[in-house]
């Protein structure tokens, strides 16, 4: 009744091609941001703010990336979480070597090293296919993971081997470090996710994006269309590490606020990311945030939600019952939905269209 | 003008081997080159040094060769749980690795309940069978013609399952193998060969021997009985299988019960070696570089890549890794495996692939 394009001409093809191109549906991105701007700080408590929101960000911005690779290119990648942790470092020495540069501006920078680095372990990508592919992405997990540890270079030769996120202010106000209010890390993490996403918008609704989807539907034909492989899948895992770069710094710089960085980069990390992008729905920019918000969500629903209702659990038991249940959902809505909660919210869209009257 | 004079002489170059042979000589020879020029260098550390480490101590380099050999089984055998079902099935079973923790778990938990060692192997070969029905059921059946990422991810959920299912019922606290009872030999043979003292642990020989008794095995009940004609059957087509009146729900529970024994097997000799606990899963990542570079498909590669692997990392971390400050096994295999991806793209064994528009 609500939900219906009736009405809506359109006169231009620019019109008719944009991202959203329904009325409502601008609205209700309006909607959205504005509440994430402007709600969310208003009714959330630093509690709401710093275990759910700025997790979900910075784990949608990683599964954008993913998506990027796995979704629209057809690369399977288990190197998330390497790719992150690469951005992590990079923006922790940059940060050594200029402390007074800007430090959202060191976060997007890192996210070129990542890409760099992106870039060199996507080279077999032209020669492996598929699993084989997805196993040797693992080479990059380990090998930069074993690297994290390894080269005290990277954490400035501390004692601990961690990261130590030093105090950080743009005009004045702390941004990163033991005094930046979660609402500003909030933010900080917000408008890049924001600005990310549309820029990734574009470029997967554009010529690139379309030579990639061309290229994970049928890589030969592809070739045979005249999209050259090399430069397509590079630019892929480029954009794709870049992404992820970028948030494994936002990770530790915005989120976590310093740590043993090295064990945070696991390969589960990069599992997760990985059941985010799927269970979200592959080759598609709204899955991934459907994917982080339930991949990232759901510990958290469970380990306060349930002792809520009445089910009292234990530490260890919970973190159990948790695994349990994240494997049980995963096979749950592989069954329902295999093309992921995306898929879903289509199916709900188009639902709403007819609605009151099917038929 | 003969079309044959016209014709180029054949190019050496285009064939993948003599190119990539030529290229590793150069390098060799150019690096033996460089560190014979450099003395002492870096260049010396790296090509010369190690081999002259193996000649002037050969009975470190039989001791080394030999640890790999024996880690190179163990990675063979759970890399056969992968091939088994994907070979059947077509699917990339992530969840090889947690079934090996979780048969190895159950029958030290049966023994602890105070069951026979012999009746807790029955029982936990019986507590595989339910579980290989079960995901035939519960996983297998609705997601049968999705694509095979979706699949994979399937498999995920398994072995997240299994991990929360698996701790909550026998903890997460390491388990002693239940080596003793089951008869496995402990101990170790010290050989005397090349000027040294080698020692052997028996427990690796029967690891080594039982391995090949199973793989041997497999590959009669995969050549001679009549289901494993039909094995091969539905690894070669699945609707020619089910044309000719093979039913694909019940091969696939026979192979992921098979898997489930070959998971039962390596988790008792892994156990052996070690403790039983979740941290197998992560030795159980070992297995895809042995996967990748024996090829997907194929037995013989899982074993052939398994000793590759087992026995390259051994020695590139005897001899290489100080150099880098050690550690080195957590990724060296990969650079292996993929190394051999490099010249063939679909493993050393694995079917060609053959893509067509």
């Amino acid at each position: 009744m609500f939900y219906r394009e009736a009405g809506q001409f359109k006169s231009t093809y620019t019109a008719d091609m944009a991202v959203f191109p329904i009325l409502q549906d601008r609205i209700g991105i309006a909607v959205i941001l504005l509440l994430a701007f402007v709600g969310v700080p208003l009714i959330g408590n630093d509690f709401f703010t710093t275990t759910v929101m700025i997790p979900f960000l910075v784990f949608s911005l990683a599964a954008i990336g993913l998506n990027i690779l796995t979704g629209y290119t057809g690369l399977v990648s288990l190197g998330t979480a390497a790719f992150m942790g690469v951005g992590a470092y990079s923006c922790y020495k940059m940060t050594t070597w200029w402390p007074d540069m800007n430090i959202i501006v060191l976060i997007l920078v890192s996210g070129l090293f990542s890409a760099a680095i992106g870039v060199f372990f996507g080279l077999p990508s032209l020669r492996i296919k598929g699993f084989y592919l997805a196993v040797a992405t693992l080479a990059a997990q380990f090998f930069l993971q074993w690297a994290f540890v390894r080269v005290p270079w990277l954490f400035n030769y501390n004692a601990s081997g961690a990261i130590e996120v030093p105090l950080r202010t743009v005009f004045g106000v702390p941004i990163t470090g033991a005094t930046a209010s979660p609402e500003t890390r909030y933010f900080v993490c917000l408008c890049l996710v924001v600005v990310l996403t549309w820029l990734a918008s574009n470029i997967v609704h554009g010529r690139i994006g379309r030579s990639w989807m061309a290229v994970r539907d049928m890589d030969i034909a592809a070739e045979l269309m005249g999209i050259k492989l090399l430069n397509a899948k590079l630019l892929a895992f480029a954009v794709s590490s870049f992404y992820c770069g970028v948030a494994g710094a936002m990770m530790i710089f915005l989120w976590y606020g310093g740590g043993e960085a090295a064990d945070v980069f696991n390969i589960r990390l990069s599992f997760n990311v990985l059941f985010m992008v799927i269970i979200g729905g592959l080759g598609s920019l709204i899955g991934s945030f459907f994917g982080a918000m339930f991949i990232a969500g759901l510990p958290t629903i469970l380990k306060f939600g349930l002792p809520a209702i009445g089910i009292p659990l234990a530490g260890a038991t919970a973190e159990h019952i948790t695994f349990m249940l994240v494997g049980a959902l995963i096979i749950f809505f592989l069954i329902v939905e295999p093309h992921g909660l995306a898929r879903l919210w289509q199916i709900a869209k188009q639902k709403l269209r007819t609605w009151p009257f099917p038929y | 003008m003969s079309d044959v004079a016209a014709r180029p002489a054949p190019n050496l170059l285009a064939n993948g081997w003599v190119k990539t042979g030529l290229i590793l000589v150069g390098v060799v020879a150019a690096a033996i080159l460089g560190a014979r020029l450099d003395g002492s260098g870096t260049l010396y550390k790296i090509f010369i040094d190690p081999f002259e480490q193996m000649v002037s101590a050969p009975d470190l380099l039989v001791q080394t060769i030999w640890e790999g050999l024996v880690t190179g089984v163990l990675y063979a055998l759970i890399a056969l749980g992968f091939v088994l079902i994907f070979k059947a099935s077509g699917v990339f079973n992530f969840a090889q690795g947690i079934m090996v923790v979780f048969a190895a778990l159950t029958l030290v938990g049966l023994h602890e309940k105070g069951v026979p060692a012999f009746l807790a192997v029955i029982l936990t070969l019986g507590v595989m069978f339910v579980l290989a029905v079960t995901i035939e059921r519960v996983v297998l059946r609705p997601l049968v013609n999705q694509p095979d990422i979706i699949l994979f991810m399937a498999t995920f959920g398994i072995t997240y399952f299994l991990i929360g299912f698996g701790e909550s019922v026998f903890g997460g606290s390491p388990k002693q193998m239940i080596a003793d009872q089951l008869y496995l030999p402990k101990g170790a043979i010290d050989l005397n060969i090349l000027g040294g003292l080698v020692s052997l642990q028996k427990i690796d020989i029967a690891a080594a021997v039982i391995a090949s008794i199973m793989i041997a095995a497999l590959a009669v009940f995969f050549q001679y009985t009549r289901i494993g004609r039909a094995l091969r059957a539905v690894a070669d087509s699945h609707k020619a299988a089910l044309s000719v009146g093979i039913s694909l729900n019940q091969i696939w529970v026979i192979v992921w019960f098979t898997a489930g024994i070959v998971a039962l097997i390596t988790g008792i000799m892994w156990g052996a070696r070690s403790d039983v606990s979740f941290a197998l899963e992560i030795v159980a990542l070992k297995a895809l570089p042995v996967l990748i570079l024996g090829g997907f498909t194929s037995i013989p590669g899982a074993i052939v890549g398994g000793l590759i692997i087992g026995i390259g990392e051994k020695m590139g971390e005897f001899y290489w890794g100080p150099l880098v400050g050690g550690g080195i096994e957590s990724w060296l295999a990969y650079f292996i495996a993929l190394g051999f991806l490099l010249v063939r793209p679909q493993g050393l064994f694995g079917d060609k692939i053959i893509e067509r528009i």
